[in-house]
């Protein structure tokens, strides 16, 4: 258990995925002006991000690893399909994506209106395929891959939220002209992204 | 009518997909520690730019619009593949580094939204050049940002030392946070200042 809750930490907060590996920098840049927008497309993450990442496990470990084909019949098992790894992670997170978008459009349309484009841009959300890749280099098992995927969703979403409730201050502040929009967005991520280095070595 | 040139040259400064359009910025950052995988990744990216668009214009009528997305993301796949595993056969050190940051090209948005946004509508030739401009603006930056970061934080260029650390006998105290997160998200931010205060028009409305 608390083997779990350490991978948890970790992912969430050590090894935050928006501050420590820049991944899902664009949503991250581009939805956080609110936080109500930012708290939707957080929550979007998270359960993607929970789905997708045990579900590209299960690919990973019957499908594609070296040997891994071995459960049909021993022929198949000299068979090593892990170069196909990208298309299938992929394609996971694709049809994944398309089902979350669905339910948002069928029971909370306003969120699905305020989201936009940036569903769509789920799929292309590098956090998520991230995770995956993360996922498999890291060898995590079954168990170890829903703590992890949750865990790093909620970093992300932790982290666009923050930004977003510093941005809706940002309005009254007089930031000089070339540095307005993106330039002080960068800035104020960089001193997040300090201010999370604080957690390095904490462990339970 | 869209010349080729233009559509070569406008991302290089004008509207460059890092520092404009806020695409791609996700790998951008994490690569860049150093200059040898920084100049790699940068050509990565130039290929797959170039080649999706190509592919994608070559098939924009027989593409249908529902599906669009899947398809694309296909193709982008398909070409990150052939770039990861021409990497791990010939770079085997530099792609051990990039580790998972080949692989997140395909979700690098620049070449998705270019595709989406460019080449679903335009012809080949075009799409081309306009995926080689964008490839070649997003790998600028990215070699930009990478020498600043290794100059200032290890001291060296391609590994080969440039200023004089005090570890090895110099004068040059190693600035130890160019190499993590928060430097590049700094050196970003500044760049970004620079390119707009040389093209005023990039500076963005305060909104009301």
């Amino acid at each position: 258990m608390e083997h779990y809750l350490n991978l948890a930490v970790k992912a969430i907060f050590i090894e935050n995925m928006a501050l420590a590996f820049f991944l899902g920098m664009c949503s991250f840049l581009a939805v956080s002006k609110k936080v109500e927008t930012a708290i939707g497309l957080g929550l979007a993450v998270v359960v993607v991000q929970t789905i997708t990442v045990p579900m590209n496990y299960l690919i990973y470990t019957y499908l594609l690893k070296e040997g891994a084909l071995g459960w049909i019949s021993a022929g198949l098992a000299a068979y090593d399909l892990t170069f196909l790894g990208f298309l299938t992670y992929i394609g996971t997170i694709a049809a994944a994506v398309q089902i979350v978008e669905m339910t948002l459009d069928r029971y909370v349309p306003a969120l699905y209106a305020t989201l936009g484009i940036f569903l769509p841009l789920i799929a292309v959300n590098c956090a998520i395929l991230g995770g995956s890749l993360f996922m498999v280099e890291r060898s995590y098992t079954l168990p170890e891959s829903v703590v992890f995927g949750f865990g790093s969703g909620l970093g992300w979403a932790l982290a666009i939220v923050a930004l977003a409730a510093i941005r809706e201050r940002m309005r009254y502040s007089n930031v000089p002209e070339g540095l307005r929009g993106l330039g002080i967005t960068f800035i104020i991520t960089g001193l997040m992204a300090i201010g999370f280095m604080a957690f390095a070595g904490i462990q339970l | 009518m869209v010349k080729s040139g233009d559509v070569l040259i406008d991302p290089l400064f004008n509207n460059n997909p890092i520092a404009l359009q806020v695409l791609g910025i996700c790998s951008a950052l994490a690569v860049t520690t150093k200059m040898d995988t920084s100049v790699v990744m940068a050509a990565a990216v130039v290929f797959v730019t170039t080649f999706s668009n190509l592919f994608v214009s070559l098939l924009r009528s027989l593409i249908p619009t529902n599906v669009r997305i899947i398809v694309q993301l296909t193709i982008i796949a398909s070409l990150v593949i052939l770039v990861d595993q021409f990497l791990k056969a010939f770079f085997f050190d530099v792609s051990r580094q990039l580790s998972v940051f080949v692989g997140l090209i395909i979700t690098n948005c620049i070449v998705m939204g270019r595709a989406e946004a460019f080449a679903m509508q335009n012809g080949p030739g075009l799409s081309a050049a306009d995926g080689l401009g964008n490839g070649l603006g997003y790998g600028l930056l990215l070699v930009i940002v990478g020498a600043f970061r290794e100059v200032l934080g290890a001291g060296t260029f391609f590994g080969r030392p440039v200023l004089l650390t005090v570890g090895s006998g110099g004068w040059y105290t190693p600035n130890g946070l160019m190499v993590l997160a928060p430097g590049a998200f700094f050196l970003i931010g500044l760049l970004i200042w620079a390119l707009r205060t040389w093209k005023p028009a990039q500076v963005e409305k305060v909104e009301a």
